[in-house]
């Protein structure tokens, strides 16, 4: 019971970090793009500026609670994705600090520089958290101690032996990088006006129709590679409600963008993230990193999670905890409602 | 070089960097709270800009320590494999919680202090630079808490397979070590908080520009600087100094480089430690002064290194003694000029004692410098213990990264962060060119304006 609780638990603070940091990150992949004067610049900065590293804070807190309820999953899972893992730290520090910097030096070269470096690195780390969730999906080499070091690639084939990326990942991370630039655009809809605005909801049409076919291809090549996806679907038919809310979120999407409700649109974007994350993890349960060196190496729920003492006390200071930060993201949002003002840009511009 | 070192030098590396940028966060936060109170009961202008600015140096930091702060998190999976494994269940806690409790709080205030200032109340803005500052400190302490563990481990069991649990939580939360350590700690970050804002307040003096944010800048600096140096010296380190002696023993012995146990031992000032000879060569040393620190009398006995197993001495025994007393030897320096630069500020002759103005202006690197041996003292200290008296560094790190992938990646992060250095010191500097007044930019701000 407690593992079924902790794996979830576990699963909505990955849910937040992807619907939250998701949308900063299309905009970075959009904004070199979309971005045409200095004022549509400004406005975009100023849609994700005051949020962006709240919203990174979702991966550390996730990240820590993985660590105290799995730790063996957390063990085994970043020193065998340790090369990956270093490149994702990489691109999240010079992303945060372009993003920065843009805020401070903003002529000529420099900004054409800091931009291109932050639209690269997002761009890169949406594939990469793509192909992330496809690893662990598709499994990895794990031996009897629990441990396992993958490559950066092998020979592009799911395998016994296979590498951080194959065929099959990089169809995960084509799907995260499109899904995450629609959603950014969705976002950038609702907090920028005029012309921009405009870009963006029209951007959003074909990257929907791109999004479909790799959502439809991605559903199918999961099946393929990992067959045993399906077990708990079949076990509780009425869990099909959950690829039938993929493709309905994502219907949404569509409909709510071209009646330009930006809000109700956007909103359908979270919850395809949702249902698609929701998706993965319910075919995985009870496993949280399937081995392709046969089931017995598995790293299950039972195998790898705290003793009882630890959950129990963890989830005490856990609700506490995320009631409060929940509360601080609301009240963040609500404060900075609205479109967003692109003549108070960054934080130089207080105090004008 | 063994995997062991290099995951070691990884796991070093990375935290020396990333630990500049938090320590001025934290005691900035508290002295940003002073400004902004100032001028939320006077009205004054200036008193907002001033915060303001600090508000804008701040934010750097901030994100120079949020980006260099998640390799940490990380690494304990990536690099210290075998050790996750078996602390998750303890140490996993105090890290989570520090996301859940501070990271929350600190990014969410952190936003609306610097963006928001128009969209709220002037109580709810001093508000947010209330949240910020305790914010800052939560996370400081959680922190505490998970390197305290492993210092002095308290309240856990062992299970059969290896693995550690939690026994209580609030006494894991309430580690004496803990307590002891996250007040010095603290201190020690107001230190370099107002070592900076007093070398900035000199600096603006010594240029003869923005005087009236110079006088507001030194005023803070010294009050702040004269109350923390002293207080990082009494009770905080004195109380942690003994703290160590008595469950640390080895380690005490080597900081001070006590090879052999001495009734009424005396204090090394100064010297090389020869682990050939096992003795101190040209030292300088004070009778007695080392049992009266650790024991309050000058007859005490303290247990020089000879009283242990040679595989228990901290490694690395050198560098421990050298961290050791540059940390001491600085914090004397602290007291001695800050305790003349408030006399000074009394007498209301500070503004103009160019001499003094030069002396904090030079001292601003070395709170940096202290911060960081200090840090180097307490944890090479623990060595060669990665959790004191349970398990061996060498049975921690990932069996898995091989030490030429750890290599490549540690040779990676010094690249990356040399870059990274290098841009927060343009910035760092374009901000105090600029100044508090941003739309009276001074002449001599960088071509790139």
């Amino acid at each position: 019971m407690m593992g079924f609780l902790w794996f979830w638990l576990v699963a909505v603070m990955i849910v937040g970090y992807v619907v939250l940091d998701g949308f900063d990150l299309g905009v970075g992949v959009l904004h070199l793009f979309l971005v045409r004067t200095e004022s549509d610049r400004r406005a975009t900065l100023a849609s994700i500026g005051p949020v962006w590293d709240g919203n990174e804070v979702w991966l550390l807190a996730g990240g820590g609670t993985l660590y105290f309820a799995f730790p063996l999953l957390y063990a085994s899972a970043f020193s065998g994705f340790y090369l990956p893992l270093m490149i994702v730290l990489w691109l999240l520090i010079l992303r945060g600090v372009s993003l920065e910097l843009r805020n401070h030096i903003d002529v000529g070269v420099w900004r054409a520089l800091l931009d291109g470096v932050f639209g690269f690195a997002s761009a890169l780390l949406t594939i990469f958290y793509g192909a992330a969730l496809a690893n662990v999906i598709r499994g990895v080499p794990i031996n009897a101690d629990g441990y396992f070091f993958l490559p950066l690639w092998t020979n592009w084939q799911p395998g016994v032996l296979p590498g951080i990326l194959d065929w099959y990942t990089v169809i995960g991370g084509l799907v995260a990088l499109v899904a995450l630039t629609m959603h950014g655009a969705l976002w950038l809809s609702l907090k920028v006006s005029g012309d921009l605005e405009q870009r963006a909801r029209n951007v959003v049409s074909p990257l929907w129709f791109i999004l479909i076919a790799l959502t439809i291809v991605s559903l199918f090549a999961t099946i393929a590679v990992r067959p045993a996806s399906l077990d708990n679907y079949y076990h509780y038919p009425v869990t099909f409600f959950v690829p039938v809310g993929v493709i309905a979120s994502l219907a949404a999407v569509q409909l709510w963008n071209r009646k330009r409700q930006p809000l109700k649109a956007f909103l359908a974007s979270c919850l395809y993230l949702f249902f698609m994350l929701a998706g993965a993890c319910w075919g995985l349960y009870p496993v949280l990193l399937p081995a392709s060196t046969g089931a017995a190496n598995d790293i299950t729920l039972t195998r790898a999670i705290s003793g009882p003492h630890t959950l129990a006390v963890g989830l005490a200071w856990w609700l506490v905890g995320m009631a409060l930060a929940v509360g601080y993201v609301v009240f963040v949002y609500s404060r900075f409602k609205g479109k967003a003002d692109a003549h108070a840009g960054g934080p130089h511009a207080s105090g004008h | 070089m063994t995997a062991e070192i290099i995951h070691r030098l990884h796991f070093a590396f990375t935290i020396t960097f990333h630990y500049l940028f938090p320590q001025l966060t934290m005691g900035l936060g508290l002295l940003i709270v002073v400004l902004k109170t100032v001028a939320l009961r006077t009205g004054s202008d200036t008193w907002d800009r001033a915060a303001r600015f600090w508000g804008r140096i701040f934010a750097i930091n901030f994100v120079f320590g949020v980006v260099t702060g998640i390799p940490m998190e990380f690494e304990f999976g990536t690099n210290w494999a075998r050790f996750s494994r078996v602390s998750g269940g303890v140490i996993g806690q105090p890290l989570a919680m520090e996301g859940v409790f501070s990271f929350f709080l600190e990014s969410a205030f952190l936003g609306l202090f610097l963006y928001g200032e128009k969209r709220i109340s002037k109580l709810m803005h001093w508000f947010s630079a209330v949240m910020v500052w305790l914010g800052s400190w939560i996370s400081g302490f959680f922190i505490i808490v998970t390197d305290a563990w492993m210092q002095h481990p308290v309240s856990y069991t062992r299970m059969p397979d290896g693995h550690f649990e939690v026994i209580s939580f609030w006494q894991l939360l309430m580690n004496p070590w803990g307590l002891l350590q996250y007040m010095h700690n603290m201190t020690g970050a107001v230190v370099t908080g107002s070592f900076v804002m007093a070398a900035v307040g000199a600096f603006y003096l010594l240029e003869g520009h923005r005087q009236d944010y110079g006088r507001i800048f030194l005023k803070v600096g010294v009050i702040a600087g004269v109350i923390s140096s002293i207080l990082i010296i009494f009770p905080t380190g004195d109380l942690a100094g003994k703290y160590v002696a008595k469950y640390q023993p080895a380690a005490i012995a080597a900081m001070e480089g006590l090879f052999k146990t001495e009734t009424g031992a005396g204090i090394v000032l100064m010297g090389q430690p020869n682990e050939e000879t096992g003795q101190i060569d040209n030292p300088i040393v004070v009778n007695d002064v080392l049992s009266f620190l650790i024991y309050g009398t000058t007859k005490a006995e303290v247990k020089g290194l000879d009283q242990f197993p040679q595989d228990q001495w901290p490694t690395a025994l050198p560098l421990l003694f050298y961290a050791y007393h540059i940390m001491a030897g600085l914090g004397t320096w602290f007291v001695l000029l800050m305790v003349v630069a408030a006399l000074l500020l009394w007498r209301g002759r500070l503004f103009t004692a160019r001499w003094a103005l030069w002396a904090l202006l030079l001292s601003f690197p070395l709170p940096y410098i202290a911060n960081t041996a200090g840090w180097m003292t307490a944890e090479l200290g623990r060595q060669p213990w990665l959790i004191y008296g349970l398990m061996r560094t060498s049975e921690g790190f990932s069996s898995t990264v091989s030490a030429s992938n750890g290599l490549f990646t540690l040779i990676g992060f010094m690249g990356l962060y040399a870059l990274l250095g290098l841009l927060f010191t343009v910035l760092i500097y374009r901000e105090i060119s600029t100044g508090p007044e941003l739309n009276k930019p001074a002449a001599n701000t960088v071509a790139a304006d």
